[in-house]
């Protein structure tokens, strides 16, 4: 008896629910569907579509009434309730370090499993550019808790530096990748310093204006950046000094190897070099945040005072961050500016920082791993949805919702310890 | 142990936040190898002076100055934070806990020895290539962390998140971290808050221990008076940012100011419900 009124009474709530949503589809429906504007004899004459509006409304009704009993029926209870999610738990889970081994060992064997397919190796090299933003963003936002929106600045300072570098005084990527990671560094040092005193939202946005005025200073600066025409014909990698090109003058890396030249050789080569490139980074940031300057940098982003107390310098720890940061941007730059050939400051908007971003936020803050997932997802869902390209933005929406809903501290969202205690310090 | 110059000479210190003025005039001394308490009613400026003492404040007039044994006279009022912690070796703990939450409460003490490792590590290049001097240095670091851990008795804690500890848990932590940073003046914010009888009790015995043993000085705030009055060597009582008596445990006990002080204030017990303990100076 209870137990049926329970279900009427819970019937009625989502009837309820759902009415209200449907309201709320008829406030916006009615200036976006309801109306519509059509050129007739005298001008535009505004005309109305109800049936369609109603139908609308109709939608978001049976939808919001159908999503409530849904979730009533598999007892997902909307998380929105727990206001503070419990701080994630310090484990060290082997099954992770194993994810991550196959992870390596799966990008070490794609050109072969995909052999032949340009696409696939092409995509995957993409792939990994975001990887290592993401894991060089990861320092500033996700160890140092340094909410950075303009991080794509460095990722141009590097592109444009090998740019220059190689178009003016003809440097080789191998030579140019020290000079633009350096110049990065410098640059996120001066772009971080005046920023030092800001926390949150407000370092968001001066980090934010930071990279608007990077782009557009390579925007105006023609004469320097090529200005919006940017700057073409930078050369390609080499390995080892040998060219990756069909056999001119000199050796190339097909002709030393006694093998013929295909273009695909180029693209798999391109590959290895950004996955040696985004395995390093990797290295370098693991060990870093087991130094006292990667534990630094979690503290500055725990408690502040708490470090001041300490002793720790945070100016200090903080301008390590970004510089760090930028110099992994810079790197992958000089890589972008290697593959493309051409760069403009098309490449470096604000997007492209909100893309870096979300990946370092959905991939869980401070987790590598999480990161590949992200960057792989985040890359790759608007590759599938090129056929319905006009709704790519639309499920990338959905998919970031979704993922916040499920699972809101990250797709990998635990810590692992920087120390441990000597096993044999254990009784 | 003789004592012959005070380890911290207060002087005169006056602290104005626009019209209200915090702490008035005060003149303080402390010295190594004693626990000297600060007291006083909610709102007398204890956690105040411990802000202008650690640089988290200027003061508007006054002289805060530390003999450091190795490095003369420091003028505490003129230093920043950072350095008063790491120059001076003055070494403070928060009233509201600020560990590290999402760290390990070894971590945490880890980064209390952050300028030795750093050192160590050379600009973490020794550390990255974690050359033998660096993996010298950071054993010994944990090591030390170990034994402080020890000394407080949370030792089995030092894999866990430190944020997920209960509160007189966290409350020793803190000091661990603290004594972690190799302090020659600790300056702990009512290290007794939110612990129970028992607990209270061995951290007595502790404070007593760390100023005898390790001979630093011990600055304490603290309201849980039975921990005051066991602890203490001197005691400085503090009302509406002035000085209203100093003196032995005895003394203190016994001073009629300090009795009408505390009882003509006795409403500040509601305000924080996470620190059950006595208000009264009879305790």
């Amino acid at each position: 008896m209870s137990a049926t009124m329970m279900k009427e009474s819970d019937l009625s709530l989502r009837i309820r629910d759902a009415l209200w949503a449907s309201v709320v589809a008829g406030l916006i429906g009615l200036p976006l569907l309801g109306l519509t504007t059509r050129d007739g004899m005298h001008g535009l004459q505004v005309e109305t579509r109800w049936p369609q509006l109603a139908a609308f409304i109709a939608i978001a009704f049976a939808g919001r009434f159908v999503l409530q009993t849904v979730m009533h029926r598999f007892k997902i209870a909307p998380k929105r309730r727990a206001s503070t999610r419990p701080a994630p738990g310090v484990v060290d889970k082997g099954a992770l370090a194993w994810l991550g081994a196959g992870c390596v060992a799966f990008a070490v064997l794609l050109p072969a499993l995909f052999a032949g397919n340009r696409y696939v190796v092409d995509t995957a090299t993409t792939v990994l550019i975001y990887v290592m933003l993401g894991w060089g963003l990861n320092v500033v936002v996700g160890l140092a808790g340094l909410l950075d929106l303009g991080y794509v600045a460095f990722y141009a300072v590097g592109a444009y530096t090998y740019g220059l570098l190689s178009t003016h005084f003809g440097f080789g990527f191998w030579q140019a990748l020290p000079v633009a990671g350096a110049l990065a560094a410098l640059f996120g040092m001066v772009l971080g310093y005046p920023t030092l005193r800001l926390r949150g939202d407000y370092l968001a946005i001066v980090t934010l204006g930071f990279g608007e005025i990077i782009r557009l200073v390579l925007v105006n600066w023609g004469d320097l950046t090529g200005g919006p025409n940017g700057i073409s014909s930078i050369p390609k990698p080499t390995f080892f000094g040998l060219p990756m090109a069909a056999s001119g003058e000199g050796a190339t890396f097909a002709s030393v190897f006694g093998i013929d030249y295909t273009p695909g050789q180029r693209v798999v080569f391109l590959y290895y070099l950004i996955l040696g490139l985004a395995l390093l980074t990797s290295l370098l940031v693991n060990r870093l945040r087991r130094l006292p300057v990667g534990r630094a940098w979690e503290a500055v982003r725990e408690d502040e005072i708490a470090c001041k107390a300490m002793g720790i310098n945070v100016t200090n720890v903080k301008l390590s961050a970004f510089a760090t940061g930028a110099m992994l941007a810079g790197f992958a730059g000089v890589f972008f500016a290697a593959r493309q050939g051409f760069i403009s400051p098309e490449s470096f908007t604000f997007p492209e920082s909100a893309t870096i971003l979300a990946i370092v936020v959905l991939g869980g803050m401070g987790s590598q791993l999480g990161v590949v997932f992200a960057a792989s997802v985040l890359v790759v869902l608007p590759e599938l949805g090129r056929d319905f390209s006009e709704y790519r933005m639309l499920a990338f929406g959905v998919a970031m919702v979704l993922i916040m809903i499920v699972r809101p501290g990250g797709l990998i969202s635990h810590r692992r310890a920087t120390v441990n205690v000597p096993s044999e310090a254990k009784q | 142990m003789t004592i012959d110059r005070p380890l911290l000479r207060v002087e005169n210190l006056t602290m104005q936040f626009g019209g209200l003025r915090a702490i008035e005039n005060l003149s303080m001394h402390a010295y190594a190898a004693q626990v000297t308490s600060v007291i006083g009613p909610n709102g007398a400026g204890k956690t105040t002076f411990f802000n202008c003492l650690t640089g988290f404040y200027r003061p508007t007039r006054g002289a805060l100055t530390l003999s450091h044994p190795r490095r003369g006279e420091l003028r505490l009022d003129a230093m920043r934070s950072v350095n008063v912690a790491r120059t001076a070796q003055v070494v403070r703990t928060f009233q509201n806990i600020r560990l590290f939450p999402r760290m390990t409460v070894l971590e945490n003490l880890m980064v209390a020895q952050h300028n030795t490792l750093q050192e160590a590590s050379r600009f973490s290049i020794a550390g990255a290539l974690n050359l033998a001097s660096y993996r010298r240095a950071s054993e010994q670091a944990i090591d030390n962390a170990l034994t402080w851990l020890g000394r407080l008795g949370v030792r089995d804690v030092a894999e866990k998140a430190a944020g997920d500890m209960p509160y007189g848990v966290q409350r020793r932590v803190e000091i661990a971290r603290a004594m972690c940073a190799g302090p020659i003046l600790l300056c702990l914010d009512e290290p007794a808050a939110g612990m129970n009888p028992r607990e209270s009790a061995e951290l007595t015995a502790l404070l007593r221990s760390l100023a005898k043993e390790q001979g630093i000085g011990i600055l304490l705030i603290e309201h849980d008076m039975s921990v005051v009055m066991k602890v203490s060597d001197h005691i400085v009582v503090l009302n509406h940012g002035k000085k209203i008596a100093e003196g032995c445990p005895a003394g203190i006990k016994s001073n009629p100011d300090v009795i009408s002080a505390y009882l003509g204030e006795d409403d500040d017990s509601s305000s924080d419900e996470l620190m059950p303990h006595e208000r009264s100076a009879h305790a």
